[in-house]
């Protein structure tokens, strides 16, 4: 950067000078707000949450000694491979395997007809089987599965299965879903074209909010799909035992609902699968829900009585999908003359291609957070998700509530700007206020919204530059709020969302049990943690057992960002426990009233007078001489909090995180590139587990935000994913990362885990919108859809000057240029 | 029919030490080493050179295990992430990823290990920008690559 692009601020500070010398904690995050006291139960002070240190299972992830699941293998182990469809839409007329089952080394091969359970992870929406029994629906919809003695084997046996398909017309877009004269992609006899769900609702007088404003803005926006792109492709190792039970070992963020699904479909009884979560490398939401490889594994190794084992190609990772809905957006919203929200109508039409997956909850989404992060007294909301011929949306990371941000944002930093508003100071004035109720009955309790936005305005000087940099550089700001877990499981149930079991050695060692799945979040090292601090041992003095349907309690899986939330409160529940019965021990041993006991440093002693002690060892042993084994329960159920509407069951959370991002921007005016010179984001975690883990899940999602923002894609063409690879699918390098500081802010949520909330998906939301506003700032014209590329800016730039010139260039010329060419050679 | 040429017997040098198997000599460096030596360590993305999963050493170099035959790496020292730690300690750069939290999932980061091990041995007075561009052959989707950088950087200050 040139002296002379720096903004004219002196107190400013260029921290993402290229060829800086090397410092540690060049990310380090500022503490602005950290909840002074420690809890009643803790008065001696936390000696591990909060505290910045190497997570429990970082030494095996240096070592390469975690076992995903593609790094099983099992004795006599086949290998599958799944045909998949090449058409977007046709039905099947004949499936022949005859010449397939002919080669040596091929042991089975099963198709759709063998295993006809329809399912779905959602119970109202079950419209897949595992592999298509007379309709394909988009290309890379599995036909059937091979197992072989080895890879090579079963893709050569693929190649020999005869599909007779009889194509029908492919539906691409929300507008081809919508109309009437196309086949239906599920028959519904109750529509007449592709819509999968739709909402209305209305909560407040909007009518009379609308009446009631002084300026009314409406726009329409559109959010690309994109997908996760976990670098792990998806995997499983399936084995059948001569007991007739079935193991799984599935790269999955929820091995309960996997279990649930794979004995329905198998026809198994449930006490006869077992669904083990290994360590995923990477989910995103990608990997929630039960996959046709898993169940045909499963299927196949009952079928031959040997271990399967299907990983998918990183193309076939691309057509198990699950990613972000393409949405489109209409929003209204009226405002006073200061601002003040009268009214939002938010309408969105989701593209959900080819089956339900998470949709109905998806559509919900795209609709129920709106009012969370700042006040709005009427509210409309409609939203749509068609079925398109395209590999099935699901949730990722922000689920549904990423790109209604992504509009809103923009919208309102387009308002602040009509009104000559401090965009920084009027979301602060329109924030939410802690431990208020929503207009649809969203409980809002612990709330930093302010507090994020004073910490991220304070440390970029946002106030110094917005409007105030010179052409071609900007900066942004938005932000938003996030679920700490869904208030209401899946499929309805009464029980708890999540248990633990806390089980204490007589050598001193704590093992604690829980159903979650380590996608890379740090659940691991949240368990142990809550369960050191709890019982006064060292972190590493912890045992997390995870993700097994067999010997964990059943936890609903690393999906909402529920985890620290929810199993956190089971550990904490679990591990209290444990710690009274100790307590007790201890306390009549040492003749003192057992709430006078401090647990910390493997010691158990008396907080008057901490000379007088136990060893955490001698402590455990006098309660296992007094009670008996150790081993406590612990649930979590978080409080009944949905409102009495239908559609009310989307959007309760026992707490919502909230994030600010501010985003720097360098705009190429004759290139319309974009650089991304730094993002800051201030985000309220409630409490810090483990510093070190928020600022890195506070990094991924401002970097996963940012490939979003600027070059992720989900194109087609006839009907095929055109950039199903990791090259063609752009997703950001170290290059094209910025620096990214992370300032956590604590607000000591009364019902999180030691007053923790999330930091898995929350970040994520306000940095694709805060690029935008940059954008915004540094060329003053507004860009409407994602991925915010050069050829938009150019067009943008083009629109807002009234020329044409540049952008002729950019997209495609009216007549090729004449030229001369030489006679070619012969 | 099978395509699969007989296999041929393979000796390797991996981490310091000679190892023998019997394999197909069209399977990659990264097939040879999870399936046939056991050495999962090593993984893959996309088996196709774009993500750098499977990033080992050969003769000191970073090369994707997913290009190269196994056979062609026959006479070469090969090193894998299994090859960092010497007698028990971790190597620098194992040392500073755990602490700086530069691994979530874990599952790109033998490949960084690899690529980040050759360079903090191989070159000193590194820049944030020279880190950056050794590793941009490197995809994580956990990190956004902060930790990682700052881990280069932390492992390299202790070699020197």
């Amino acid at each position: 950067m040139k002296e002379a692009d720096l903004p004219t601020v002196s107190t400013a500070t260029n921290p993402n000078g290229d060829a800086r010398p090397l410092t540690t904690g060049t990310n380090s995050p500022s503490i602005v707000s950290r909840a002074p006291q420690a809890p009643p139960d803790k008065p001696e002070g936390f000696s591990i949450v909060g505290k910045s240190m190497p997570k429990v299972d970082s030494f095996t992830r240096v070592t390469g000694q975690d076992k995903f699941a593609d790094d099983i293998f099992l004795a006599n182990m086949l290998y599958g491979k799944m045909l998949r469809s090449t058409h977007a839409h046709a039905h099947i007329k004949k499936i022949d395997t005859t010449k397939a089952r002919s080669i040596p080394g091929v042991i089975a091969i099963a198709t759709g007809a063998d295993i006809p359970v329809r399912y779905g992870i959602l119970p109202s929406s079950p419209d897949e089987t595992v592999m298509a029994i007379d309709t394909v629906r988009y290309v890379g919809d599995p036909i059937a599965c091979v197992v072989a003695d080895d890879e090579l084997t079963a893709e050569e046996a693929l190649a020999l299965i005869e599909v007779d398909y009889e194509p029908l017309p492919a539906i691409m877009s929300i507008d081809e879903a919508l109309r009437t004269d196309l086949p239906q992609i599920h028959p519904n006899p109750r529509r007449t074209n592709n819509i999968h769900k739709e909402v209305h609702l209305e909560f407040g007088d909007v009518a009379q909010g609308f009446a009631s404003a002084d300026r009314i803005f409406e726009d329409e926006y559109f959010f690309e799909g994109n997908t996760h792109a976990p670098i792990e492709q998806h995997s499983v190792v399936a084995q059948y035992g001569a007991d007739n039970k079935l193991t799984l070992w599935a790269s999955t963020q929820t091995p309960h609902y996997l279990h649930r699904i794979a004995a329905a479909v198998l026809e198994l009884p449930g006490s006869h699968v077992r669904v083990i979560a290994p360590p995923v490398g990477g989910g995103f939401g990608g990997k929630t829900e039960p996959f046709a490889h898993e169940l045909a594994a499963g299927y196949l190794a009952m079928k031959t009585g040997r271990p399967v084992k299907i990983t998918l190609t990183r193309q076939e990772v691309f057509y198990a999908h699950r990613g972000r809905h393409p949405v489109r957006f209409k929003l209204k919203t009226g405002v006073k003359q200061d601002g003040t929200i009268t009214a939002i109508h938010l309408q969105s039409w989701l593209d959900g291609g080819a089956y339900g997956s998470y949709g109905v909850a998806t559509t919900y989404y795209t609709g129920a957070l709106t009012t969370v992060t700042y006040k709005v007294p009427a509210y409309k909301f409609d939203g749509c998700r068609v079925f398109t011929n395209k590999p099935p949306c699901g949730p990722k990371r922000g689920h549904g509530t990423t790109q209604p941000r992504f509009a809103l944002e923009n919208q309102l930093d387009k308002i602040a700007d009509a009104l000559g508003l401090d965009a920084a100071e009027y979301r602060k004035r329109i924030a939410v206020d802690p431990n208020t109720v929503t207009v649809n009955g969203l409980r809002v309790t612990s709330c930093g919204l302010r507090q994020c936005i004073d910490a991220a305005v304070e440390r970029t000087f946002y106030k110094d530059k917005k409007g105030k940099l010179q052409r071609g550089r900007g900066i942004g700001i938005a932000a938003s709020s996030y679920l700490c877990g869904a208030g209401l499981p899946i499929y309805w149930n009464a029980m708890p969302q999540s248990g633990a079991i806390v089980k204490v050695d007589r050598g001193g060692g704590v093992t604690i049990l829980s159903g979650t799945s380590e996608c890379g979040q740090g659940s691991t090292h949240m368990l142990a943690a809550i369960t050191a601090e709890t019982l006064g041992v060292d972190v590493t003095d912890v045992s997390v057992c995870y993700g097994d349907t067999d010997l964990t309690p059943v936890d609903l899986g690393s999906y909402s960002s529920r985890v620290t939330f929810m199993a956190g409160n089971a550990a904490r529940d679990a591990a209290g426990k444990a710690r009274h019965m100790i307590a007790e021990a201890v306390a009549e041993k040492l003749n003192v009233d057992a709430k006078q006991l401090g647990f910390a440093k493997r010691r158990v002693f008396e907080l008057e007078n901490p000379n007088s002690a136990l060893t955490f060892i001698e402590a455990a042993q006098l309660a296992e001489a007094k009670f008996g084994t150790i081993a406590c329960v612990g649930s979590y159920t978080p409080p009944k909090l949905a409102a009495d509407y239908k559609g009310s069951g989307v959007g309760p959370s026992p707490a919502y995180s909230y994030s600010v991002a501010v985003a720097e921007v360098d705009v190429d005016l004759e290139t319309g590139e974009i650089k991304v010179e730094k993002i800051t984001l201030a985000h309220d975690i409630g409490r810090c587990i483990n510093a070190d883990s928020v600022e890195g899940q506070i990094e991924g999602g401002v970097y996963m935000g940012l490939g979003e923002a600027l070059m992720e894609e989900w194109p087609f063409r006839a009907g095929e994913h055109k950039l199903p690879n990791l090259l063609d699918y752009k997703t950001p390098t170290s290059l094209d990362t910025p620096p990214i500081e992370a300032i956590i802010v604590e607000t000591d949520d009364k019902e999180g885990p030691f007053g923790a909330k999330e930091a898995g998906q929350g970040p994520l939301n306000p940095v694709i919108p805060a690029i935008a506003n940059a954008v915004a700032d540094a060329i003053k014209a507004r860009i409407h859809s994602t991925p915010i590329t050069p050829e938009k800016v150019l067009k943008a730039l083009d629109a807002a000057s009234g020329s044409t010139l540049r952008l002729r260039g950019v997209t495609r010329p009216s007549r090729l240029p004449p030229t001369k060419e030489p006679a070619p050679a012969r | 029919m099978t395509v699969a040429p007989p296999k041929a017997l393979l000796r390797l040098s991996v981490n310091g030490q000679t190892l023998e198997c019997a394999s197909h000599p069209n399977k990659t460096l990264l097939e040879v080493l999870r399936e046939d030596l056991g050495l999962t360590g090593t993984k893959h993305g996309c088996e196709m050179g774009h993500c750098g999963a499977c990033t080992v050493l050969i003769d000191d170099e970073p090369i994707l295990s997913c290009l190269a035959l196994a056979v062609e790496a026959q006479g070469h020292e090969i090193r894998t992430v299994e090859g960092l730690a010497k007698d028990g300690r971790l190597h620098p750069i194992q040392q500073a990823f755990a602490e700086c939290g530069a691994a979530q999932c874990g599952y790109c980061t033998p490949g960084f290990l690899m690529t980040g091990a050759a360079l903090v041995e191989q070159e000193r007075d590194l820049t944030e920008a020279r880190i950056r561009e050794a590793i941009s052959g490197n995809l994580c989707r956990c990190t956004g690559y902060s930790k990682i950088v700052e881990a280069i950087a932390s492992a390299a200050r202790a070699i020197e």
